[in-house]
């Protein structure tokens, strides 16, 4: 059975139910739970349910003292920016201390973060920084696309005794889907096929699905049946799902909102590269973000994101059905 | 005040000076393998001598589930809370023996068994795990009680200040121990800290989060325990936490010189001495000494004898030479073991 809920609520629903579950989950953060009322404080209670001060270092920073003391926080984080001002503890404490104690201690946390609102908030409310958290060993990163991936992903990340960067878009918001009813958990590292196709494989990242799928119902009055690929976790990845798609297909488009250089479909495109390259009949193409800061004004935020249009564009080229650009 | 005064019976006495002679000859032969066994000791490592009396004391005030996170000078925390130094000096030597088989080494002891959930290497970065477990223990609601120590550079960090405002806004029981060696690395606190430099005990930082604020003599283990037992009863009775600021002198340098590959590590003179020139600041800490303090307090008060002092010291340096022995001999780590742990 399943019931239509938008994807922030999915989001929540997950929370809710693994708290009804598992005593050991604690959601605090910021802006969350200040009136009575609260949904999560009257079914919880305040130990376990906290609005914090603007104090990212701290919020993330007790994540980590609690869970090595055995509980399985979700910090509320907002913006995937506010992350940035407590990058140690992100980077170099939350995944760390499992491997530095010899296995001793395990960091099961989630920071759940919003990301990409391009949508006129500029140049540091709208970044797709997920890459950056991606090279960082002990850390894993999840960027769910639908509503239903949005809970199941979500209750996945709770249970896992690692830390988690969940990586919701603001975009998606009040998307709505249909999400399975009860317990519903989405399995890390493992991409989903949204569309089967054999002409080409299109890997496209959290926004970016719904973009290559309508790409794809375009290209099909065309013609060209393409397979879209959500990996919906970027670590772990599951390049076996994408080199079997590329195999088939013989071509490779990945989508990205991120920016180029040092990014998720760079990573994408080296894992094909080498370990499918003899099944390539064209070479890889990346459809990203321009290498910018997201600018306000419309017609330029619009220029640097990749869209329908360039997806098609990139498509063609890489079936030979348009001219190379210089 | 003096030792009968303090709470502590004999064997209490006697445990607070066994612990602070095992970390300092710890520390000695740590610092020893320098020429003892060159090479064995990779990277930087940071000696506890001379914050032996504040580490002891403090601890003394904690009883069973009660929890200690702490920074990359770690070594004396588990010796005083019962971890095995053979386990802590291989972990040192990088062994496969070692307490937390080679990943950690000397700046990221951890021994959970015993509440020493573990370090950061970053200054001040630990102050907020110190919190969230002491969330933890709120909520677990079975009256534990955390200690964070960390030094006086770190309250120039915003996780200091962070986890201060939220320790005290949701009455969290810790203690945070400030232990001031008056240096961070080679700077002098006057030169980087506001409260230092207008003459003011670092511990008046506790006025902003609306906590007490206390200094002490951090070479003097009694006055320790003392301010020590008085924030734990009030972290424990959930009034919240308490700054305690431990005036300590470091008797060694920072760490061990910072050294590309080739170069033989060892540890210079203190920087008292070889960045200030002031060689009689030292030479008065060296007179200070907490170790040799409270063991000749010991005996002049009559809780010990001098054979009974001596007796401790014997078995200190039996136990670390073993320890160093152990170390030295156990095998180094499989490299393929380097993947292990990465995820649970």
């Amino acid at each position: 059975m399943a019931h239509e809920l938008p994807y922030i609520a999915a989001i929540n629903e997950a929370i809710q139910l693994e708290m009804e579950r598992d005593e050991s989950v604690l959601y605090f953060g910021q802006n969350i739970a200040t009136t009575d009322d609260d949904p999560f404080l009257t079914a919880f209670g305040s130990d376990r349910v906290r609005v914090t001060p603007i104090s990212e270092t701290a919020e993330i920073g007790m994540a980590v003292g609690a869970a090595l003391a055995g509980y399985r926080p979700v910090v509320e984080l907002y913006m995937a920016e506010f992350m940035l001002v407590a990058m140690d503890q992100v980077v170099n404490e939350a995944p760390r201390f499992r491997y530095m104690s010899g296995g001793k201690v395990k960091v099961p946390l989630v920071l759940k973060a919003g990301y990409g609102f391009t949508a006129g908030w500029a140049g540091q409310h709208t970044g797709s920084i997920y890459s950056m958290f991606v090279g960082v060993p002990g850390l894993k990163v999840v960027l769910p696309s639908t509503a239903a991936d949005a809970k199941g992903l979500m209750a996945t990340a709770i249970r896992d005794d690692n830390p988690v960067c969940y990586f919701h878009h603001y975009l998606l918001t009040l998307e709505h889907g249909e999400v399975p009813d009860g317990e519903y958990l989405v399995p890390f590292g493992e991409a989903a096929v949204r569309r089967s196709g054999g002409d080409v494989t299109i890997v496209a990242i959290g926004w970016m699905v719904d973009k290559a799928l309508a790409a794809a119902e375009r290209l099909a009055s065309e013609g060209i049946e393409a397979e879209v690929i959500d990996p919906r976790t970027l670590v772990p990845l599951d390049s076996k799902t994408i080199l079997e798609s590329v195999a088939k297909t013989g071509r490779l488009v990945v989508v990205d909102q991120a920016t180029r250089f040092g990014g998720a479909s760079g990573m994408i495109a080296a894992e094909v590269a080498e370990f499918g390259f003899d099944t390539l009949k064209a070479p890889i193409k990346q459809v990203t973000a321009l290498d910018a800061t997201i600018p306000y004004s419309e017609p330029m935020e619009r220029f640097v994101l990749p869209d329908e249009d360039k997806i098609v564009a990139a498509v063609q080229q890489v079936l030979g059905q348009a001219p190379v650009a210089a | 005040m003096s030792s009968d005064e303090s709470g502590l019976d004999k064997e209490r006495l006697t445990w607070v000076l066994t612990q602070m002679v095992r970390i300092r000859e710890f520390e000695e032969r740590v610092k020893s393998t320098f020429e003892e066994h060159p090479g064995a000791i990779r990277g930087h490592t940071h000696l506890a001598d001379g914050a032996e009396a504040s580490i002891v004391g403090s601890l003394a005030a904690l009883r069973e589930g009660d929890q200690v996170l702490a920074t990359y000078r770690c070594h004396g925390y588990p010796i005083a809370l019962g971890s095995d130094t053979k386990a802590l000096m291989a972990e040192i030597y990088g062994k496969s023996t070692g307490i937390c088989g080679g990943f950690g080494g000397s700046m990221h002891l951890v021994d959970v068994e015993r509440g020493f959930l573990g370090t950061s290497g970053i200054v001040g970065q630990g102050i907020p795990h110190a919190a969230g477990a002491a969330y933890a223990a709120q909520i677990r609601g079975k009256g534990q009680v955390v200690l964070s120590f960390f030094g006086d550079g770190a309250s120039k960090q915003g996780a200091f200040a962070e986890s201060l405002n939220i320790a005290s806004l949701w009455k969290l029981p810790i203690v945070f121990v400030m232990e001031n060696n008056n240096y961070n690395v080679v700077t002098r606190s006057d030169q980087e800290d506001a409260n230092a430099a207008a003459g003011e005990p670092l511990a008046v930082k506790a006025k902003a989060y609306s906590m007490p604020g206390v200094t002490v003599d951090g070479g003097d283990p009694i006055e320790v325990y003392g301010a020590l037992r008085t924030a734990v009863a009030r972290a424990r009775s959930g009034e919240g936490p308490t700054l305690v600021e431990s005036k300590v002198y470091r008797l060694s340098a920072h760490g061990n010189i910072i050294a590309p590959p080739g170069v033989p590590l060892h540890y210079p003179e203190h920087e008292a001495i070889t960045v200030f020139g002031n060689r009689e600041e030292y030479e008065a800490a060296l007179r200070g000494d907490p170790v040799p303090r409270f063991r000749g307090r010991l005996i002049g008060d009559g809780t010990l004898t001098p054979a009974e002092a001596d007796a401790i010291g014997t078995a200190a340096q039996e136990e670390i030479e073993a320890a160093v022995q152990f170390a030295w001999e156990s095998p180094l780590p499989e490299p393929s073991e380097a993947t292990n742990h990465v995820y649970a």
